[in-house]
């Protein structure tokens, strides 16, 4: 409030640029404040309230001495290696098919982009009656085509049910990704190309030694806050198998909820503590890399 | 022929591409024009489409759907109310931050950035924990607040980077005339920024109304519930109505996609433009 009397009490000539500068530090704290609140609150406070919690170790020698635990640690990792790899392979490859200079193509991705525009709550709910075992459509027309009585158990066999959680992440973030690429690739001069094609160069050694090159540090960069975000992907899992059959199929982060649900909070803290050795040297890299792009 | 070729190839692609993406989007509109029966038989195409399931679902008919236009009505309130506030705190934070180089506004768009990459999964926990501390637990204002705090971090990343492309030269000049820092807000700032405050507005309010796991956490009276966990109940049914489900989730997808596509041509580079940056 001092601020303010100054800034408009003394506004002499001589002193008008240090007034200025007193009402732009004024403007600028009590601008950043309304975030700085939330911050505190809703980030801040949690996030000490939750490492106080997990000081406690014993529930560090519960966590491990769960087997679900150590089921969980290895199909986060199945689940981030294969969803993340898969999903940008994919997603390069498609790229190059979107770039291609045609009307109808264009008609295809605003199709395509679909996934990621309609909420995940409807389209994976959709997924898991369409993958029901007795009544749901893939497993009844596979009867009425080919006369397969009993479908695969797509939800109800563990590792087909945790592929089926995969195939689903893939779905709803493939088209994210394939336009991040795509950017990347029209960023590419093209007269690269042409000059490649006049030198004889084929479709392989163009992409080998043009487009690659120019898209190989976006490609990492990707990967790597695709991987971080997939390590929080709670819905292709829950909503799908609810991390079931038999608790077979949870990753990291429906554990956690899982620990919750079930009254054991301590649990569930410390689940999410023993992943912060992965996620935070991802997020620190991450904000370096983001903070220096935006300079 | 080369070029017939080339477009064989492109249609061999665009094919399984199609089917992919559509096959659950198909699926989910089917099933809410099929009758029990056809649903059951896990047909392509209902032997006799129906519009009943929308009548029951708008009719609140089905014990699943006894709050449908109210469960409808919080997530519209969630949504716009998560919108508006995250507009306001980024807006002004990214003023503060990109134009008049507040103290401590490049640590506070570091902090910002890490909320941002930590997956929102790993934060629900101690959020929950202390949204029951605060006595918020089972509001919409608990949803509210969680949700802005999700969509603050990006929308004041993408709002400074938009923020220091404007030309310096406009501030100097607006400062000359001794313009205060409000005046320099309200006149300079606020016009030039209104395209990328459209699409960090549809950001956080498409956010809100998408999220499903902070909704079931933090929220337990059907009363309070936004559709998506409403929708959710759903599975714990016996007598599986996957039909009224897809019909709801058809209604529920349906703002978003039409947001979207309004939006389409912004929004993608708007979003898209700062993973790229980097």
């Amino acid at each position: 409030m001092t601020a303010t009397t100054m800034a408009t009490s003394s506004p002499a000539p001589s002193d008008a640029t240090s007034g200025q500068a007193r009402d732009r530090a004024f403007w600028g704290v009590l601008m950043l404040a309304p975030y700085i609140l939330v911050f505190a609150v809703m980030v801040v406070y949690p996030v000490v309230y939750g490492l106080w919690i997990g000081l406690n170790f014993q529930s560090y020698k519960a966590l491990f001495a769960d087997p679900i635990f150590f089921r969980t640690v290895i199909n986060t990792i199945i689940f981030l290696f294969v969803a993340v790899n898969l999903k940008f392979l994919i997603a390069l490859f498609l790229s190059g098919f979107f770039v291609a200079q045609r009307a109808w193509v264009r008609i295809v991705l605003v199709l395509f982009i679909l996934p990621w525009a309609v909420p995940s709550i409807p389209t994976i709910l959709s997924f898991r009656v369409m993958l029901n075992p007795e009544n749901g459509m893939i497993n009844q027309q596979l009867f009425q085509l080919f006369g397969i009585m009993e479908g695969p158990g797509w939800l109800t066999d563990p590792t087909l049910a945790f592929a089926s959680s995969i195939v689903v992440h893939i779905w709803k973030s493939l088209p994210f990704w394939t336009l991040i690429l795509v950017t990347g690739r029209l960023a590419i001069a093209q007269d690269l190309y042409e000059a490649a094609s006049v030198d004889g160069a084929n479709k392989w050694q163009q992409f080998r030694f043009i487009t690659w090159p120019s898209l190989a540090t976006l490609y990492v960069t990707s990967t790597l806050l695709s991987m971080i975000w997939t390590l929080g992907d709670f819905n292709s899992v829950y909503l799908l198998t609810g991390g079931g059959p038999g608790d077979l199929n949870h990753v990291l982060a429906t554990l956690g909820i899982r620990y919750m649900r079930n009254n054991n909070l301590d649990l569930g803290v410390a689940s999410i503590i023993v992943a912060m050795p992965l996620i935070l040297p991802m997020v620190w890299f991450m904000v370096k890399r983001l903070s220096k792009g935006a300079e | 022929m080369k070029r017939l070729l080339d477009e064989g190839k492109l249609i061999l692609i665009a094919i399984p591409v199609l089917i992919w993406t559509m096959l659950p989007i198909y699926h989910l509109f089917v099933l809410s024009i099929s009758n029990q029966e056809s649903m059951l038989a896990g047909k392509l195409w209902p032997d006799q489409p129906t519009l009943q399931n929308f009548q029951i679902v708008f009719k609140q008919q089905h014990y699943y759907l006894t709050n449908f236009w109210l469960q409808l009505f919080n997530s519209f309130l969630i949504a716009i109310t998560t919108g508006l506030l995250t507009l306001f705190i980024a807006t002004c934070a990214a003023f503060a931050i990109s134009r008049l180089k507040a103290p401590g506004g490049r640590s506070i768009m570091n902090f910002a950035l890490a909320t941002y990459l930590i997956p929102a999964a790993f934060l629900a926990i101690p959020m929950y924990k202390a949204m029951g501390t605060f006595g918020l637990l089972n509001t919409r204002t608990a949803l509210i607040l969680a949700m802005v705090a999700l969509a603050s971090p990006y929308a004041i990343w993408v709002l400074k980077q938009a923020s220091d492309k404007l030309p310096k030269e406009l501030d100097e000049a607006a400062i000359m005339d001794g313009a205060t820092s409000l005046q320099l807000f309200r006149m300079v700032y606020l016009p030039l920024m209104k395209p990328s405050m459209v699409v960090i507005g549809i950001y956080a309010l498409l956010l809100a109304w998408n999220e499903y796991l902070y909704a079931f956490l933090l929220l337990s009276s059907e009363k309070e519930l936004p559709l998506a966990v409403g929708l959710g109940l759903f599975l714990s049914a016996d007598d599986a109505p996957w039909n009224l489900l897809m019909t709801a989730g058809l209604i529920y997808a349906i703002p978003p996609a039409v947001i979207y596509y309004g939006f389409r041509n912004n929004m993608v580079s708007g979003l898209t433009s700062g993973a790229v940056k980097s």
